[in-house]
């Protein structure tokens, strides 16, 4: 019974990985200056992103987001992301916080390696697609204080 | 040489301060996280939807069954004396398997060698009810993992995994339960993760349900794929939750949101 299922999963598994590549970036300090993608991102999209919660900001984080009844609060309220980091160091804290800190809670956004048991859905995926990462990282920089 | 001495003291301070367990006195089953309203509707049996399965795990409990057409009570008699505590001790080692089987396994167990019925499937009603009336039993009874020494090497691999990072979240047990339990993941207590209630009634499912379908539940939520229901890591887990519950009463059949 499981047995079609499996060898087609396996089967599928190594397009899903080359198609989800992640885009190469480097890391200066502690930032990413660079935009993933070549171009800045769309803060209004960054907000819808950031508030819907498949790309899971919220669980933990709180914010000045009145119309969100659950918010977490296992992470820094997000009021005045924009005057405390720039937006290069807010770049590489979305990629990949646990270069910066290999006991943070804050899962790696755009990484796929060095990760255990994934499950078959989000195998070989980063989290955020580099153009959802920039979208957040534009809205994020305006939140000042 | 000091130097390197203080170094690797601070690394070793390290681990240790953030795999800390909770301390004894500070420990809180999930119960003192809920709500009055939800607290009240496991306090009173005559509301607690968890009591409909133990009403039914009674009936089954007399009820003969596979080829040697035996009930459960033709050999352990009246469950409220035979079974008095004994949810409070397990999983525990299966002697004739050499490694620990939780309750619902040790239910089929005795199914399969001396009923010689089929297994239950999990998360069944049968099972559930049957699971429920036994550990409805142990109320009140303390945790108390047997102190048999073959378990101990199963309690560390559980606690290895409860410890495990894994995901496409990249978590381990131990960062929201350990480390948060005082916090609120989008809007939830997050609790401190003793398994004092199961199996129980979660508003959420609509049903009563093991601790084995709550931590597969668990691993999805973080993105990792979850064991199979019956595999040795879920016992090897919940009998390292059962450890680190140990002298929290039991409260099946429970009621969580």
């Amino acid at each position: 019974m499981s047995g079609p299922i499996l060898a087609g999963a396996l089967l599928a598994l190594p397009g899903l990985a080359a198609a989800q590549e992640l885009r190469g970036y480097a890391v200066t300090g502690d930032a990413i200056a660079k935009s993933l993608t070549g171009a800045p991102g769309d803060p209004a999209r960054g907000r819808t992103t950031l508030l819907n919660r498949q790309s899971t900001c919220i669980l933990c984080h709180n914010g000045p987001f009145p119309e969100e009844k659950f918010q977490g609060d296992l992470a820094p309220n997000l009021v005045g992301s924009g005057s405390r980091w720039s937006e290069g160091q807010l770049r590489l804290r979305l990629v990949d916080a646990s270069r910066l800190n290999e006991a943070t809670i804050m899962p790696s956004y755009y990484r796929v390696d060095g990760l255990h048991r994934v499950g078959p859905a989000w195998r070989g995926k980063p989290i955020l697609s580099a153009e959802q990462i920039e979208d957040i990282v534009a809205y994020l920089v305006t939140l000042r204080e | 040489m000091r130097l390197a001495g203080l170094i690797v003291l601070s690394a070793l301070f390290a681990v240790d301060a953030a795999s800390a367990e909770i301390p004894q006195a500070e420990r809180r089953s999930g119960y003192s996280f809920m709500a009055p309203d939800t607290r009240a509707m496991q306090d009173d049996d005559t509301i607690n939807p968890g009591m409909l399965w133990v009403l039914d795990g009674e009936k089954l409990w007399a009820r003969k069954s596979g080829v040697t057409n035996k009930a459960c009570a033709d050999c352990h008699q009246d469950a409220r004396a035979s079974m008095k505590g004994v949810a409070a001790h397990y999983p525990a080692i299966d002697k004739a398997l050499g490694r620990p089987v939780d309750l619902e396994q040790r239910i089929n167990l005795c199914r399969t060698t001396h009923q010689q019925a089929t297994p239950l499937p999990y998360e069944s009603r049968e099972l559930l009810a049957l699971t429920a009336f036994v550990a409805q039993q142990s109320r009140g009874a303390a945790i108390e993992p047997g102190n048999d020494p073959q378990l101990a090497p199963f309690v560390a691999k559980g606690r290895e995994l409860f410890m495990q990072r894994q995901g496409q979240l990249n978590l381990g047990c131990t960062n929201c339960h350990d480390e948060n339990w005082d916090k609120r993941l989008a809007g939830s207590a997050i609790t401190q993760g003793h398994p004092t209630g199961y199996p129980l009634y979660r508003l959420e499912w609509q049903s009563l349900g093991s601790l084995q379908r709550r931590l597969r539940a668990c691993m999805t939520g973080i993105r990792a794929q979850a064991y199979d229901y019956g595999a040795p890591e879920l016992v090897e887990l919940e009998l390292y939750l059962m450890s680190r519950a140990r002298g929290m009463p039991l409260e099946a059949p429970a009621i969580r949101p």
